[in-house]
């Protein structure tokens, strides 16, 4: 397999080359989904690793193990969050401000603000929303003929879904995917096939002036809404981030980011991991119960953001390395998930596995997902919608994954559907 | 044999005998009891267990990060724990605590 994987990427074999010769974060194993080799030798031989030349020719520590990754999230005076929780460094003539780049209390306040929008109780008035949207987009697709999952399925409903949770206009709700992907498409964690710099400013600034324009429209309209804008003009301490414009587009970049990704390639990985696992399909089917158990399995396995990253605020000792203050610390969450020695048998897909819920997708600590309850209900909703008109989806081809070592998903998986 | 007394938001009611050393948490996952998610299985880093103290014996304090997680918290109250971090024991005595309308 190592040969092939030569041959597909022309990158170093992960298990003979030398460690320090080897960019941990190199998006196209990633592309090639190659990269649970590397990980493990990493958790085997060096769990807490430094790389002296990464992305952008940043230097960085990488943390493999699950249990590691819990302790240093639960340090989060050691290990802040600021300035930035991906590898690159924010650009110094825009730094973007967003509560999950920050630390407390500022980080309280403004997630506190939100938080209602994804909390269940508003979740239960949302799920009838969901199911029908569900059902509509399922409804209108064609038995027995080829399409793209990623695009009729995954993208339409998770788009929806941000509309609703923005209160933004229906009809326009495509840009909210073109801002997703520019947020997370910076070329140098993408092989270069990403936008650049300036491309990215330039999409990233149309969606700052389309949404102080909503901001100023939900404003003044009375309506009773708990969707993410109001809820934030709503709350003393955020009402008036739209002044704020580094602060209000960081704050955006998260949510949109947050509600898009994760779920979307999550709603594509089900359908792929469950074709490559005819059996576990076969207990899905006897018993369609399984189905909240199998959605925190797919979470896990599918893992849409491999990693987030930490900076020493100080000089520290982990694990017997000496770390010195202002490294960048990446957790590597994708790797935590494969760690047998906390998940049995974690390169196995398995949707009644014991303690299920027990994965690092979401991350822990303080930062841990807020919308996760959310993302479990729309991956639910969708599976108890597809075991009530389909036989099977069937994979057709193998799926063109994205080259990224922020966000793990899909471009294109075709598939066909079985009817009833 | 220390009892635990759990009351869902709904009101009702699960008392059960409670082994020493284990977590609060762990007794509502030994006994099916639900409203604990306790999605990180016990390390106190998600907050998925969160509960009320109505009452009990003498309970060591929330550490850092317990009192990290339970800050945010939109339901807090002043007697908010983790239940993975409340010991059973002898001089914890018998404890009733009332969950959360849901965890997040």
């Amino acid at each position: 397999m190592n040969q092939a994987i030569k041959k597909i990427d022309g990158l170093a074999d992960p298990l003979t080359t030398p460690l320090e010769k080897l960019d941990i974060a190199d998006p196209r194993r990633f592309e090639h989904d190659t990269w649970p080799p590397l990980f493990e030798r990493l958790r085997n031989e060096a769990p807490v690793h430094y790389q002296a030349d990464g992305p952008g020719g940043l230097d960085f520590w990488s943390i493999s193990r699950y249990e590691d990754i819990v302790e240093i999230e639960k340090d989060w005076e050691t290990f802040s969050s600021e300035p930035s929780i991906a590898i690159l460094d924010p650009e110094p003539d825009m730094v973007v401000q967003m509560f999950i780049a920050t630390d407390p209390p500022l980080h309280d306040d403004q997630r506190r603000a939100v938080q209602p929008a994804v909390a269940p109780r508003n979740l239960l008035e949302f799920e009838a929303l969901i199911r029908e949207r569900t059902q509509e987009t399922l409804d209108a697709l064609p038995i027995g003929e080829t399409f793209d999952w990623v695009d009729r399925v995954s993208i339409d409903l998770t788009t929806k879904m941000l509309a609703t949770l923005f209160d933004f206009p229906f009809e326009r709700r495509h840009k909210l995917t073109e801002w997703s992907d520019a947020a997370t498409s910076d070329a140098r964690l993408t092989a270069g096939a990403g936008l650049s710099i300036d491309e990215r400013r330039v999409i990233m600034i149309e969606m700052l002036q389309e949404f102080t324009q909503l901001w100023h429209d939900h404003k003044d309209d009375g309506k009773e809404s708990f969707d993410l804008i109001r809820l934030l003009q709503k709350d003393p301490k955020t009402a008036n981030l739209v002044d704020d414009p580094l602060g209000y587009m960081g704050n955006l970049m998260l949510l949109i980011v947050g509600g898009n990704d994760t779920t979307r390639n999550s709603m594509t990985g089900g359908v792929y991991f469950l074709n490559e696992n005819p059996a576990e399909y076969d207990k899905l089917k006897a018993d369609p119960s399984l189905i909240s158990s199998m959605v925190s399995e797919i979470i896990r396995y599918q893992t849409p953001l491999p990693h987030m990253r930490r900076t020493t605020t100080k000089d520290t000792e982990f694990r017997g390395q000496h770390i010195p203050k202002d490294s960048r610390i990446v957790l590597w969450y994708v790797s935590a998930n494969r760690d047998s020695d906390v998940i049995p048998n974690a390169d196995e897909f398995i949707i009644d596995r014991p303690n299920v819920r027990n994965h690092l997708s979401f991350g822990c600590g303080i930062h841990r997902c807020m919308g996760n309850r959310l993302a479990e209900m729309q991956l639910r909703v969708l599976w108890e919608e597809i075991m009530k008109r389909f036989s099977r989806i069937e994979v057709v081809g193998e799926p063109v994954r994205t080259c990224n070592s922020f966000v793990r998903g899909y471009h294109k998986l075709p598939v066909r559907l079985h009817a009833l | 044999m220390p009892v635990v007394t759990f009351i869902e938001y709904d009101g009702t009611q699960h008392q059960v005998d409670a082994d020493e050393g284990m977590s609060v948490m762990e007794v509502a996952m030994k006994y099916d009891v639900p409203g604990i998610d306790a999605d990180c299985g016990g390390a106190a880093v998600c907050g998925t267990c969160h509960c009320f103290v109505e009452s009990s014996g003498e309970l060591s304090a929330a550490d850092p990060t317990e009192e990290s997680m339970l800050g945010l918290r939109p339901d807090r109250e002043s007697n908010s724990r983790l239940s993975c971090q409340l010991r059973v024991s002898e001089s914890a005595g018998d404890m009733t605590v009332r969950l959360p309308e849901f965890q997040m």
